[in-house]
């Protein structure tokens, strides 16, 4: 698009908030109970971070990677993609994403669970509780139905938002390369709430800059340590 | 093919007085029909208001919503609507609107409008087949250029399409105001069909150069972004409709908007958009009963202004 820069969020969105809530809500009714395994391999993801160990880091990777290349694929290129175009490049994105996992936590074993500052530790565990917890309710509690609810391993935000959580308690330094997609996501995705007046469009952008500092300030004192 | 262009102030403004008898709507509407205005190109008479698809029939897979469009189609075509816009970078709107028209029957009025939109003007051609596979029709009434993209590759495509009958009439797009000087280039050293533009209430750039151009160069007009995306309708509907809209048979914002836009001379068509059938009718009541005259118009836009 030409001199794209001149136009506003609100000039690039190709979708009302209801088509896009009604998106999550048939996708949900499709896929029923489906919803109930992904909060349980959530659930798993945190008793792999209690036992601790490069084993149980592996198997965190490989849970991580198998619902970011579900959500490429069932939610971004089966569904999103209906009403967004764009929608092709973030299943693309996801799947590279799934694959960074799989090959630098899961086969590099990089998300070997290792003592962390007790700061970064419960940022990660909040982020990630709220990512697994919170943020299905969030909807229902803005007065959007409860078959719209937006679930880890499902829909993208969640996600997104708990593998920032994860990125900040697994591996002894910040797997930086697995970074940068969860964190863009974060902000297309409040961009596209903004967009569409969702009282909640800030909530993701800003938990996913907080897992970026927290990640930047721990690195940041690890280096001055070493010196 | 170019016309030579050699427009002066005096020549606009003669264009302008002149242009309600060069293009005249056919009168009053008939009852329940909307009244018309004829392209020039052609002389073929469409009715002033017509039926966008931007974000309101992108609506995907989604069977309710895609019956939900039907109806705003269904209700368009019974008020005595044709032109029906869409364009490849809506989402899923043209797929919506082929759903439609299957349900529908096809109504033989339809005049099918689109855009082809795609940087490399050797797809063009694939992509406007693709288009017209998705709304299920032999061939578009008018295939225009989306926001100026590739211009200069996709128009003889086009041209050459129009030529061999496998289009009506050829178009260029830009909305939000934006473009407007190679718009207006374009529209002098092209034999365009049409134009579309963003024109309303607040957004009045197109006065300066190009409906007044459009009406030199016999090229006809469809207005886009009627109601700002709502906006428009969420900041006038603060305010009562003054009474004197009744002069010109307004009972609502909407229509008050809309008469503004057609009764511009250079105007062929206004394309709101919408997913409710009451909106639908209400808008296609603006091209019934009276519309405003210049002075009128005038009035219109000063009253809005100061809201």
């Amino acid at each position: 698009m030409s001199e794209w820069w001149t136009y506003d969020l609100h000039d690039l969105l190709l979708f009302s908030s209801r088509t896009y809530y009604r998106l999550f809500e048939l996708y949900n009714l499709e896929l029923w109970p489906l919803q109930l395994l992904t909060l349980a391999l959530g659930v798993a993801l945190l008793a792999l971070w209690r036992r601790g160990g490069e084993r149980a880091g592996r198997a965190i990777a490989v849970i991580l990677a198998a619902a970011w290349l579900w959500i490429a694929w069932g939610f971004h290129w089966q569904r999103y993609a209906s009403i967004n175009w764009a929608a092709s490049y973030f299943a693309l994105a996801f799947a590279l994403e799934a694959l960074l996992v799989l090959w630098l936590g899961g086969v590099r074993g990089r998300f070997a669970i290792a003592p962390v500052t007790r700061f970064r530790q419960r940022v990660g565990l909040g982020l990630f509780l709220f990512a697994l917890l919170v943020f299905p309710i969030m909807g229902p509690l803005l007065g959007r139905s409860w078959t719209q609810a937006e679930v880890f391993g499902m829909a993208p935000d969640p996600t997104a938002l708990a593998t920032l959580g994860i990125l900040l308690f697994a591996g002894v330094r910040p797997v930086w390369w697995l970074f940068p997609i969860p964190v863009a996501w974060c902000l297309i995705s409040g961009a596209t709430l903004w967009a569409m007046g969702s009282p909640d469009f800030a909530i993701v952008p800003l938990a996913a800059l907080l897992a970026v500092s927290v990640a930047v300030g721990s690195a940041v004192r690890q280096a001055r340590d070493v010196r | 093919m170019v016309k030579p262009l050699n427009i002066t102030r005096r020549r606009l403004l003669g264009a302008i007085a002149a242009a309600p008898l060069l293009w005249p709507t056919r009168g009053l509407a008939q009852p329940g029909r909307p009244a018309t205005r004829t392209i020039p190109s052609s002389g073929e008479a469409i009715p002033l208001v017509g039926l966008g698809s931007w974000i309101t029939f992108n609506v995907g897979n989604d069977r309710a919503a895609r019956d939900a469009s039907t109806e705003v189609m269904r209700n368009f075509f019974q008020a005595g609507g044709r032109l029906i816009d869409s364009s490849p970078m809506y989402g899923s709107a043209q797929e919506v609107i082929g759903y439609g028209l299957k349900m529908l029957g096809r109504p033989s009025d339809l005049f099918a409008a689109d855009k082809v939109w795609i940087a490399d003007g050797a797809e063009g051609r694939a992509q406007i087949d693709k288009s017209r596979q998705y709304w299920g029709i032999p061939r578009f009434d008018l295939m225009q250029v989306h926001n100026l993209l590739s211009w200069q590759a996709h128009l003889p495509t086009l041209f050459a399409m129009k030529a061999a009958k496998q289009l009506r009439y050829v178009g260029i797009t830009t909305s939000h105001g934006r473009r407007h000087a190679e718009l207006a280039q374009i529209m002098t050293s092209q034999p365009l069909d049409f134009v579309q533009l963003t024109y309303n209430l607040f957004d009045r750039e197109a006065e300066q150069r190009l409906l007044p151009l459009a009406l030199e160069r016999g090229i006809a007009v469809i207005v886009n972004r009627p109601f700002q995306r709502g906006d428009l309708l969420d900041r006038l509907g603060r305010h009562p409709l003054p009474p004197w809209a009744a002069e010109i048979d307004c009972s609502s914002w909407a229509q008050f908007a809309l008469k503004f836009i057609i009764a511009h001379p250079a105007v062929t068509c206004a394309i709101p958009a919408t997913t409710s059938v009451a909106h639908v009718r209400e808008n296609m009541g603006a091209a019934a009963g009276r519309l405003p005259d210049q002075a009128m118009r005038m009035r219109m836009a000063a009253y809005v202004a100061k809201l």
